[in-house]
């Protein structure tokens, strides 16, 4: 660790004092004794030196004592591309733990593709592929387009506001919206649902289990209301039709249509949103990127993928080994729990140089881990770009001197999704 | 090294010079031949670099692994001729393929 240290006071010369704290605590305390289930170093945003030290150190690491049970991290950019694409040894199946850190409950499996091995997973993805294919992808543009240029002008001038509210939530949830034909009026259901599905039951505040279940049901009830009306009518392109006349989706139980909808409502909604509220706070604190991108506005799918890999919304994914797996030295048993950390992988500088630097025109700025790899790679990755892009090319011909941000946005407590509640900013006037 | 030809979707045609053993994906990119994104950096995983190989040369770039084929089962628009460029090295017995690539890839 010597040998390191003189780099590595270099490297993180001017880091923010919350940082330093964390770095000295990260490489003070046993490796043992780091847990990256911790939710207050994702609601900190202190989690970066522990994986720095796990990446250089320990790169397949066991933790005994986990929030939610004995775990594996795998924390470089090569291991976790190994993991992802081995669906025979890792498995994905919701019986036996699902992709989460957090077990799947027993007791209340919601069956999705997600959560599945092939072959059934590879039926039922196929089922809803076609709503984000390119084809349908060029129609939605123009839409998304007008409604973000309407979300964009309805902005105040002058004044604070939350730009998770305002833009990053409206604009994901009207999306949603769209791709359901859900009831417009009721769309931040959506929203809630989306942030209730996820959310861990042992944070202060959060709904209990019992309350979590309630109100997924409650979304359940809600859209077999929407199912009835459409599975009697004749078929049409939102996702709802599409499950109720596809032969693969159409005798689904209501769990599996619960599950199959959250899975969509999640990854159509959290992620996007938390890219975009990232990429605005990405950008306000490097100025020479913002000039550069608007000095060459054609780097705007660049910056894009940049941001998604700065962002990395979902900051993990989880497998269930099936058999054992020697790996970087050690030996990952049958049935142990596997966590790919995403957020980890895309700073890992044996993979991506200069990681830690947000470069809006990075070169191959598309490899990055956050929409996974392998079978279960992000199904959606070509919408949240389009959307992505929209935004920026909004905000670009609308504010050359940025948004002003106000004050440090606040993080979700979560080591699953990696996002944001809340981001005062004021639009100069 | 063998001289591949990309044709893109609207028809214009590019030959390339790629190196033994090199991916016809890693030349494509190198050289910016449009269409062909390679995402995963030549894993096998992400499927943006989707192409349909001429008939005359199917047989010459082999046979697709399990996990190609995989893979190629969520890309768009795949045909009994499409293939992961990714996965297709070059050698002499290549010498002169002819390959289509899509539109975009994302």
């Amino acid at each position: 660790m010597a040998t390191r240290s003189i780099d590595f006071e270099e490297r993180h010369a001017g880091e923010p004092p919350h940082l330093a704290a964390a770095r000295a605590q990260a490489y003070a305390m046993p490796l043992d004794a780091i847990d990256m289930l911790d939710t207050d170093l994702w609601v900190n945003d202190t989690h970066w030196p522990y994986f720095e030290r796990l990446r250089d150190e320990s790169p397949v690491h066991y933790h005994a004592n986990g929030k939610f049970g004995p775990y594996w991290s795998i924390t470089r950019y090569a291991d976790i591309m190994a993991v992802d694409t081995d669906h025979a040894r890792f498995s994905s199946d919701a019986h036996l733990g699902g992709i989460t850190a957090k077990d799947m409950d027993q007791d209340f499996i919601l069956p999705m593709f997600i959560a599945m091995d092939p072959p059934k997973h590879d039926v039922q993805r196929k089922a809803v592929s076609p709503i984000v294919s390119p084809g349908n992808l060029a129609q939605l543009e123009v839409l998304i387009r007008e409604r973000a240029q309407k979300i964009f002008d309805e902005l105040p001038l002058g004044e604070t506001f939350d730009w998770v509210d305002r833009v990053s939530i409206e604009l994901t949830t009207q999306m949603l919206a769209t791709l359901f034909d859900f009831p417009w009026d009721d769309r931040r259901l959506l929203t809630y649902w989306s942030d209730k599905a996820t959310s861990d039951e042992t944070v202060p505040g959060n709904p209990t289990k019992q309350e979590r279940e309630a109100i997924m049901l409650e979304c359940l009830m809600y859209f077999t209301r929407l199912w009835n009306e459409r599975v009697n009518a004749e078929p049409k392109g939102d996702l709802v039709s599409m499950l109720a006349h596809n032969p693969a989706t159409r005798d689904m139980v209501p769990m599996e249509y619960l599950g199959n909808l959250l899975l969509l409502i999640v990854g159509g909604n959290d992620t996007t949103r938390n890219s975009i509220t990232g990429g605005l706070t990405f950008m306000a604190a490097n100025p020479a990127e913002w000039a550069k991108l608007r000095a060459r506005p054609e780097l705007v799918e660049n910056a894009v993928s940049e941001i998604i890999r700065y962002q990395t919304p979902l900051a993990h994914m989880r497998r269930t080994a099936l058999v054992d797996v020697e790996m970087g030295g050690k030996t990952i048993r049958k049935g142990d729990r596997v966590v790919m950390w995403y957020v980890s992988g895309n700073r890992d500088e044996r993979a991506i140089a200069e990681p830690n630097r947000f470069l809006v025109d990075r070169q191959r700025a598309r490899q990055h881990l956050s929409f996974g790899f392998g079978i279960h790679r992000c199904v959606g990755n070509r919408l949240a770009e389009m959307q992505l892009k929209i935004v920026w090319q909004e905000i670009l011909k609308r504010y050359p001197n940025l948004l002003e941000v106000m004050a440090a946005p606040e993080r979700v407590p979560s080591a699953f999704v990696k996002g944001y509640t809340s981001l005062p900013v004021r639009i100069p006037a | 090294m063998a001289k591949i030809t990309y044709i893109a979707a609207d028809g214009s045609a590019r030959t390339l010079d790629v190196p033994d053993g090199g991916s016809l994906m890693e030349a494509a990119v190198a050289n910016g031949v449009a269409g062909i994104d390679g995402d995963c950096g030549g894993n096998c995983a992400c499927a943006t670099c989707h192409i349909h190989v001429d008939a005359a040369w199917l047989q010459a770039a082999g046979e697709k692994s399990e996990m190609e084929a995989a893979m190629l089962d969520f890309a768009e628009g795949v045909t009994s001729d499409s293939r992961l460029a990714c996965q297709i090295m070059a050698s002499p017995a290549l010498d002169g393929m002819i390959v289509r690539t899509p539109v975009s890839q994302h």
